[in-house]
């Protein structure tokens, strides 16, 4: 349904209303815009030696190897949580009830820990109890593969579940085994219905890469606030935010852009994966917050 | 075991200021969640404008960097003095509310077109048919998907320990330097979350079964 069917075609009074409430509506937004931009102004935020950081060769270098960083705990966590999801899916759709159980145990407990608890336990916990040292690097893959990958394990077996059962029955009738069906038939059909939800989940990790800041991985944010706390440079916090801000909103938005245009063409293509896609969908509500 | 009688203080405070972040958290998000929604379904084009910017915004910044910004940046612009504890509801309220806008919105595109039409066929105005017609029925789309976004709140609560707000994430600080076993203390935190979140996704997961099939 679209908006329009909520109200009518408005006529010349609605339309003075209408007006009246855009014109206020965009004085409340632009006096809050106006008032945070005044306190900038009156805190001296825009003076030009808090904002010169920027044009130093070493900061810039600094900045984006810590973007490097942040892209390197993306590629491995995305990578991994993929592995990790389709291990688990696979488990959890299992026949062998021991597999399934144990499979649904670890993907329903991953997924209600807070991942920063996840990360705390890898970080500070596994060095102290059993010994064995995670560097912040690892400690924040491993954290993303357990969370976004028990989350992914749900996407894909809602993928597949929704899958209309023609399809594996057919595929049974022409004497092909449980491999191949999942294989051949099922998992090609779930795959591309899926593709949308799994790449903005991945959005999900590349946020989540933020949380490495808290145990000292040096990305973004971790720069960003040793750059903020540097007496030399006035303690450009603010700004710095704002750049790393940008930086971080437009991966994101060239993830979800990617995201969207798959799903569109997609939906241009009608197949057995158009339920499967609203399936995912449905499991994508809850992956899309943490 | 012991780690965790030994500490129960810590643990109490912890949970509590937990769930203190959580309820604050919650309901603001939910308020700003449906102004929002209902900006975004409006016949302003100014303010639908104004809705779509926001959310893409908050949508795709990092919550951690939200937080940050409020932890670090904002006392820097000398406003007014928060705490710890409302500047990180603060961040949890605009970054949650950016996401309960979406399924709102998303619910009350569930509901047929002719219930719509029907009500203005009946003379109803734009106030009329969101409040008595299309919300009632989208609310048992927006309900399931909701409660699941309360629950992804609940977890983030903990990035907040990261910025010096008393709760359970930040248990483990107090735990090393009292000397007690940090892997142990930090799973019982996990336990902690597991008996918070476990119910609610138990509750979430009857909602939707049963409205599920009613529709």
């Amino acid at each position: 349904m679209t908006a329009a069917v909520l109200y009518d075609i408005p006529g010349p009074r609605a339309r003075a209303r209408n007006v009246l409430i855009g014109v206020v509506g965009t004085l409340v937004v632009l006096g809050i815009i106006g008032f945070v931009v005044y306190r900038f102004a009156v805190t001296g935020q825009f003076d030009a030696r808090l904002w010169s950081w920027i044009t130093y060769v070493n900061i810039q270098y600094l900045l984006l190897g810590a973007l490097g960083n942040t892209l390197k705990a993306f590629a491995a966590a995305a990578v991994l949580s993929l592995v990790f999801g389709a291990v688990f899916a696979a488990g959890r759709m299992s026949d062998h009830r021991w597999v399934s159980r144990v499979s649904t145990t670890i993907v329903e407990f991953f997924r209600a820990v807070p991942l920063l608890v996840l990360i705390f336990i890898l970080f500070f916990g596994v060095s102290r109890g059993l010994g064995v040292n995670i560097s912040a690097y690892w400690a924040v893959v491993l954290g993303l593969m357990l969370y976004n990958g028990s989350v992914l394990a749900e996407v894909f077996r809602a993928g597949v579940r929704a899958l209309p059962r023609g399809q594996s029955e057919a595929a049974y009738a022409l004497g092909l085994r449980k491999t191949q069906v999942m294989t051949n038939v099922l998992l090609p059909q779930a795959l591309r219905a899926m593709l949308p939800t799994i790449l903005s989940q991945l959005v999900v990790v590349l946020k989540d890469t933020a949380l490495g800041f808290i145990i000292l991985y040096q990305e973004l944010l971790y720069q960003a606030r040793f750059l903020g706390s540097q007496g030399q440079l006035g303690a450009p916090i603010l700004q710095v935010a704002m750049v790393v801000a940008v930086i971080y909103i437009a991966m994101c938005l060239i993830l979800s852009g990617l995201s969207k245009l798959l799903e569109k063409r997609l939906r241009k293509s009608p197949r057995a994966g158009a339920d499967a896609a609203r399936e995912a969908e449905r499991e994508e509500e809850f992956a899309a917050t943490l | 075991m012991n780690v965790l009688l030994d500490n129960i203080d810590l643990y109490a405070r912890g949970f509590l200021g937990t769930i203190e972040l959580f309820v604050v958290s919650a309901i603001g998000s939910l308020i700003l969640g449906a102004i929002l929604a209902a900006m975004r379904v409006s016949p302003v084009p100014i303010l639908r404008a104004f809705g779509t910017v926001y959310i893409n915004i908050l949508r795709n910044t990092p919550l951690t960097l939200v937080i940050f910004f409020f932890a670090f940046a904002y006392p820097r612009l000398e406003i007014y003095d928060l705490s710890y504890f409302t500047r990180a509801c603060i961040g949890l309220i605009l970054y949650t509310a950016a996401f309960v806008c979406e399924v709102i919105r998303s619910g009350v595109n569930t509901v047929p077109v002719g219930q719509a039409e029907a009500s203005r066929a009946l003379g109803f105005t734009f106030t009329q048919t969101l409040s008595q017609i299309v919300l009632p029925q989208a609310v048992r789309n927006v309900v399931p998907p909701l409660a699941n976004i309360q629950i992804a709140l609940l977890k983030n609560t903990t990035i907040a320990a990261g910025f010096s707000v008393t709760e359970a994430g930040g248990i483990y600080q107090a735990l090393s330097e009292r000397g007690a076993n940090v892997f142990v203390g930090l799973l019982w935190v996990a336990v902690g979350f597991l008996i918070l979140v476990v119910p609610l996704t138990l509750l979430q997961r009857n909602l939707d079964r049963r409205w599920s099939t009613a529709r």
